[in-house]
């Protein structure tokens, strides 16, 4: 690989896989529960939840990423209060676009799994409370291992999709070599230097790579979810 | 141990309000769809808040809308077997017996799996995966589900009705053995009337969300005034008869019903056995007099003790054979003719052939 790839495209792989690996594994969680509620809950302000995490989706990128520097900057409000309490700073920083991607592929994870919860019957969950099991033990035991290829469809849509990130993260982090240069953000720095097409292709031929395996994962999973919600 | 309930609910257009208890044994829960008996039942199991009862099994109050008590389902130890089934689909039929009973609690002795397994027959499915079962064999792992949570009530929902007569057949026999060996209430749901006279101890007739008639089995399938809800087609009376004698030549069998002999198509048990029949009041005829050169076989010596007329042609006749109650119905204009009416003896005629391979069933030998 090394012969083939320049140290910075190397760089700039194994930094979006990082950046795409942290920002699905903190999300996810998250998410489940974001998607439980969304799906299930019956509660004040489920529209509203419902709205802010679709709105990155339907944002402009730059606008996200702009919001995030505001917000996260250093100098800004959350951002001003997590340097001081935990000495983590976001902006300009790997961990900034973890942040940034994992915001921008949140309703996809959403999504997946909120479908595949829809998908659940729920009177095999009046069942388990029935046999004894309160409703930790219905989610953990019945709900939980029906969803989780639902589960792993949302994860593996929210990496490619971290991946591929762009816009708010420039905006956020920038594009600073070895530090918060990602696939995209290093195509567009290639593309914008004389002689860079070569490096910008072979990127670009990785990206596509792993999009289209990340849809294909995806597209098995959701047909076994459907099978196994089923009881086939 | 036993289970008391009164309740209350306004579905809108449409009201239940009953109140009724059941000791061990079989109470059937009998009337239309629509009638209200599932909601009894989820009632029971904490799955549905009426707007006003009192639920309470062995003392423990489960449900008590005045005190604001609702235990959650998982806390009440009853054992639901749904009409659907609801096996766990990404689980085996071992983890779906054993599921209730990673939630017992500690000290309790869990029910053993392998007195369940083999009291429903179903031992040879144990590491199969539910959706190779066929629909008897999903609602016998449902049933062992159900007891293996260690209940103290067992609630049934027309365990059996999306499967067809033969399976219906074959599974009956399991609902007796647990009637007859668990020493729980087991609240029953069932349309079904040939159903409800093989396996209820108490019956509870339900027409539009109250109890229209309730008591022991034989007596309200006996009873003239009951006969509405169950339908007049097929309302009918339970008798047991003692098997004598086969007639091989003619392929009858002799049995002897309090004083009298009844012959009947042969039935598969051996001289001795008793024998629960259900009668059909349809299939029962009248006579004022022993009727001479009569296809019929049996016909028995009888005293009328009530007669119920309905708004229709059709009169129910409680008949009384000795010790038995049976029904029969005839028309009005027929009891006129011959002017039967309560207290007159008479002779009820029933064909050989006239009863249901099911409403013949050979009890068995405890």
């Amino acid at each position: 690989m090394d012969g083939w790839l320049s140290p910075q495209e190397w760089q700039a792989l194994t930094l979006s896989l990082k950046v795409a690996f942290w920002a699905t594994l903190l999300s996810l969680p998250l998410a489940i529960g974001v998607a439980y509620a969304l799906v299930r809950g019956r509660f004040w302000g489920r529209d509203l939840l419902n709205g802010v995490v679709l709105l990155p989706l339907i944002l402009p990128p730059v606008v996200t990423g702009y919001i995030l520097l505001i917000v996260f900057g250093r100098e800004g409000p959350l951002g001003a209060f997590l340097e001081s309490t935990f000495g983590l700073v976001l902006a300009f920083r790997w961990t900034g676009a973890v942040l940034a991607a994992a915001i921008m592929a949140f309703p996809l994870m959403v999504r997946a799994i909120g479908l595949a919860i829809e998908s659940v019957d729920a009177r095999l969950e009046e069942a388990a409370a029935t046999l004894g099991a309160g409703p930790a033990g219905v989610f953990r035991t019945v709900t939980l291992p029906l969803i989780l290829p639902g589960i792993l469809t949302g994860a593996i849509l929210a990496f490619a999709k971290a991946m591929g990130e762009f816009g708010a993260t420039i905006t956020f982090v920038s594009n600073i070599p070895g530090q918060t240069q990602t696939i995209p953000s290093a195509i567009y720095g290639f593309l914008q230097v004389p002689g860079g097409e070569a490096s910008a292709v072979r990127l670009v031929l990785i990206s596509v790579a792993v999009s289209m395996g990340a849809l294909f994962l995806s597209e098995i999973l959701s047909r076994r979810v459907a099978r196994r919600v089923r009881g086939e | 141990m036993s289970l008391d309930l009164t309740l209350r609910h306004n579905f809108g257009g449409f009201a239940l309000d009953l109140a009724l208890s059941a000791p061990p044994g079989l109470v059937a829960l009998f009337g239309r769809s629509g009638a209200g008996k599932t909601s009894v039942l989820n009632a029971v199991a904490g799955l549905f808040r009426p707007d006003c009862a009192r639920i309470s099994l062995n003392g423990r109050v489960l449900t008590d809308t005045e005190r604001g008590t609702f235990l959650p389902p998982s806390t009440r130890r009853v054992g639901y077997v749904f009409q659907d089934a609801r096996l766990f689909p990404h689980l085996s039929v071992r983890k779906n017996l054993l599921y209730g009973q990673r939630f017992l609690a500690r000290g309790a002795a869990p029910p053993d799996l392998d007195e369940i397994t083999g009291l429903l027959g179903i031992a040879p499915l144990l590491d199969r995966s539910v959706t190779g079962l066929s629909g008897g064999e999903r609602q016998r792992v449902a049933i062992g589900r159900a007891l293996l949570r260690a209940p103290e009530v067992l609630l049934m929902d027309e365990p059996f009705a999306a499967l067809d007569d033969a399976r219906k057949a074959e599974l009956l026999p399991y609902v007796e053995r647990l009637r007859d060996r668990l020493g729980l209430p087991i609240l029953y749901v069932s349309h079904s009337l040939p159903e409800v006279a093989r396996l209820a101890t108490t019956v509870a007739v339900i027409s539009n969300g109250r109890i229209a008639r309730m008591g022991p089995a034989r007596e309200v399938l006996a009873d003239p005034t009951a006969l509405p809800a169950f339908g007049p087609r097929e309302a009918g009376a339970v008798v047991t008869a003692t098997l004598t004698r086969h007639l091989d030549d003619d392929g009858l069998s002799a049995l002897m019903l309090g004083d009298d002999e009844l012959l009947l198509p042969r039935i598969a048990a051996a001289p001795g056995t008793k024998v629960r029949l259900r009668i059909a009041a349809n299939d029962v005829m009248l006579a004022k007099t022993k009727p001479e050169g009569l296809s019929a076989l049996n016909v028995l010596p009888a005293r009328i003790t009530e007669v119920r007329e309905g708004g229709g042609p059709g009169a129910a006749v409680a008949l009384r054979l000795g010790a038995d109650q049976i029904l029969a119905r005839v028309t009005r204009r027929s009891l006129r003719e011959l002017g039967l009416g309560p207290g007159e003896a008479c002779f009820a005629i029933l064909k050989a052939t006239a009863l249901a391979p099911a409403d013949v069933v050979a009890e068995t030998v405890p």
